[in-house]
């Protein structure tokens, strides 16, 4: 039973690891702004919901979880709103870099 | 190496960037910038010592913690002053660099009240 | 040469290049931003360390909060036309050897470092017990070096003095003038309304966990601190005046409990900040909340700056 939780979540983890690796690239290669807006939601949503559900088997108690889950949720709205703003504030100055 | 040695040797390197960047940047908020730095990277001295002290079941030694839990704190105090007279030296002369002493006799300053 | 060594290494390695790149970039706005990232990677370094406490005071105050002042500054800056005559290169080749000099002579201490390292960890330890507190750098930081932390609240409190008395004289008593968008975004206005019950409650629990887990009231004060700040972003709440009675009396409520707690020391212990054994540790969280309270809204002062709009009478 440990092995199987132990594999869950080496898996789930490198899946979350390719996520941020792929956000990254994006982040880094994309030509502007709202281009790597969009590359970065990929790693607040995919990237890090995969590594808090690969973390997961590994805690020791329920209250635990629930805060794993609760930043997960917290960088996910966080994430999505600074989009938001950065995207209005590069279409109100009118620069695309 | 051990791994507290090993950031003793990232906190000395800091020290240093964090001591180039006061000394040559002639921007204030870029001194600013160095000199949190700076504090840093001692700040990562501390922690170093702080961790080879682990011992009686304590995983790094509690005392330097504290210290360095002091100092970020009054780090960020004399940042916040530091940057609230950066910008009252703007406000005032329009200036964002010190002018050295020869130049400030050639009358640039225009204080406004 | 292990994994997590390795992965040390890799750790240090990013960490210099982030602080050189902050060092060296050309505008004042790209270094801010570096350094935000900078403050977030040192706080993993310090968990590496097994200093949690001082990676969530670094997280909160060295990355977050001096990052907030710094981009007030930049922007404040934006507009100013001062020119900037930048350094000849043999100053900055000597500056440089100098530098390296310090950063060698220090990297030689780290080097000769004793084997047996000095440490008060044993005595930290065998006195926690009698001060009925879980978290050993809470405890020293409020029984057995508790004027430090006295003096430290007191200096927060003297730079807010400091960056007050910046104002012009007609405008001593005003309102700071928070950087704020003449209408914010709903966006913005949906998250101050969303995240400060969220953040009061973690603020509140960093605070009460201190007692016994890695937290305490400078880390909890400084996430109160961040949640008023954005509600007041917002608008949804005015920036007050600072000659306000309410918060005078909450910037202080912190220190002169701190004071008095040591003052009463004297008649029902042996001295100055002891705390008789029976009641130290409702004592010493009744003192940590008032602390917390005056913390964050010290904080906030502090990223608000000095008053502008002059008081109305």
């Amino acid at each position: 039973m440990r092995l199987v939780l132990d594999i869950i979540t080496v898996v789930l983890v490198s899946a979350g690891g390719f996520f941020f690796l792929a956000g990254t690239i994006g982040l880094l290669r994309f030509p502007d702004t709202l281009t790597r807006l969009h590359a970065l939601t990929k790693v607040d949503n995919l990237g890090l919901g995969l590594i808090v559900f690969g973390l997961l088997p590994q805690v020791e108690s329920r209250l635990d979880a629930l805060k794993l889950t609760t930043i997960w949720l917290l960088v996910q709205m966080s994430g999505a709103i600074v989009s938001q703003l950065i995207a209005q504030a590069t279409r109100r100055s009118g620069r695309q870099t | 190496m051990s791994s507290a040695a090993l950031y003793g040797y990232c906190g000395a390197i800091l020290v240093g960037l964090g001591l180039y960047g006061v000394i040559a940047r002639p921007e204030i908020l870029r001194k600013i910038l160095a000199f949190n730095v700076l504090g840093t990277g001692v700040f990562l001295l501390f922690g170093v010592f702080a961790r080879r002290g682990a011992e009686a079941g304590l995983r790094a030694d509690p005392v330097p913690q504290a210290l360095v839990i002091t100092g970020i704190v009054v780090a960020f105090s004399a940042t916040a002053l530091a940057v609230a007279l950066l910008i009252r030296l703007n406000k005032d002369t329009g200036e964002l660099v010190i002018a050295s002493d020869d130049s400030a006799e050639s009358g640039k300053q225009r204080v406004r009240q | 040469m292990t994994l997590a060594f390795a992965c040390e290494i890799v750790l240090a390695g990013l960490l210099l290049a982030i602080a050189t790149w902050t060092i060296t970039a050309r505008t004042a706005f790209a270094a801010i931003a570096v350094f935000m990232v900078y403050g977030l990677l040192l706080s993993i370094v310090w968990v590496t360390l097994s200093s949690v406490d001082v990676a969530l005071t670094e997280a909160a105050i060295g990355g977050g909060v001096t990052s907030m002042v710094l981009l007030g500054a930049a922007s404040a800056l934006r507009g100013s036309k001062g020119a900037v005559a930048s350094l000849s290169l043999p100053f900055k080749i000597t500056a440089g050897m100098l530098c390296a000099l310090v950063a060698a002579a220090l990297a030689t201490v780290v080097f000769f470092l004793p084997d047996v390292a000095p440490t008060l960890a044993p005595v930290a330890k065998e006195n926690l017990a009698a001060s009925a507190l879980g978290n050993p750098v809470a405890a020293v930081l409020f029984v057995f070096r508790a004027l430090d932390t006295l003096l430290e609240k007191v200096v927060l409190l003297l730079a807010l003095v400091g960056v007050w008395s910046l104002s012009s004289d007609r405008a001593w008593g005003g309102v700071p003038e928070l950087r704020l968008y003449k209408s914010p975004s709903p966006i913005l206005v949906f998250l101050a309304q969303i995240l400060p019950p969220i953040g009061i409650i973690v603020g509140i629990y960093m605070f009460w966990a201190g007692a016994s887990q890695p937290g305490g009231a400078f880390q909890g004060g400084t996430v109160l601190a961040a949640m008023w700040l954005l509600t007041m972003m917002a608008r949804l709440q005015d920036v007050p005046s600072t000659n306000a009675p309410w918060l005078r009396l909450l910037l202080v409520v912190g220190p002169m409990a701190f004071l008095a707690a040591g003052l009463a020391g004297f008649y029902f212990a042996d001295s100055f900040l002891a705390y008789p054994a029976s009641i130290a540790k409702p004592l010493i969280i009744v003192v940590e909340a008032t602390l917390t309270v005056s913390i964050g809204v010290t904080l906030a002062l502090l990223v608000a700056g000095p008053p502008e709009k002059v008081p109305q009478q």
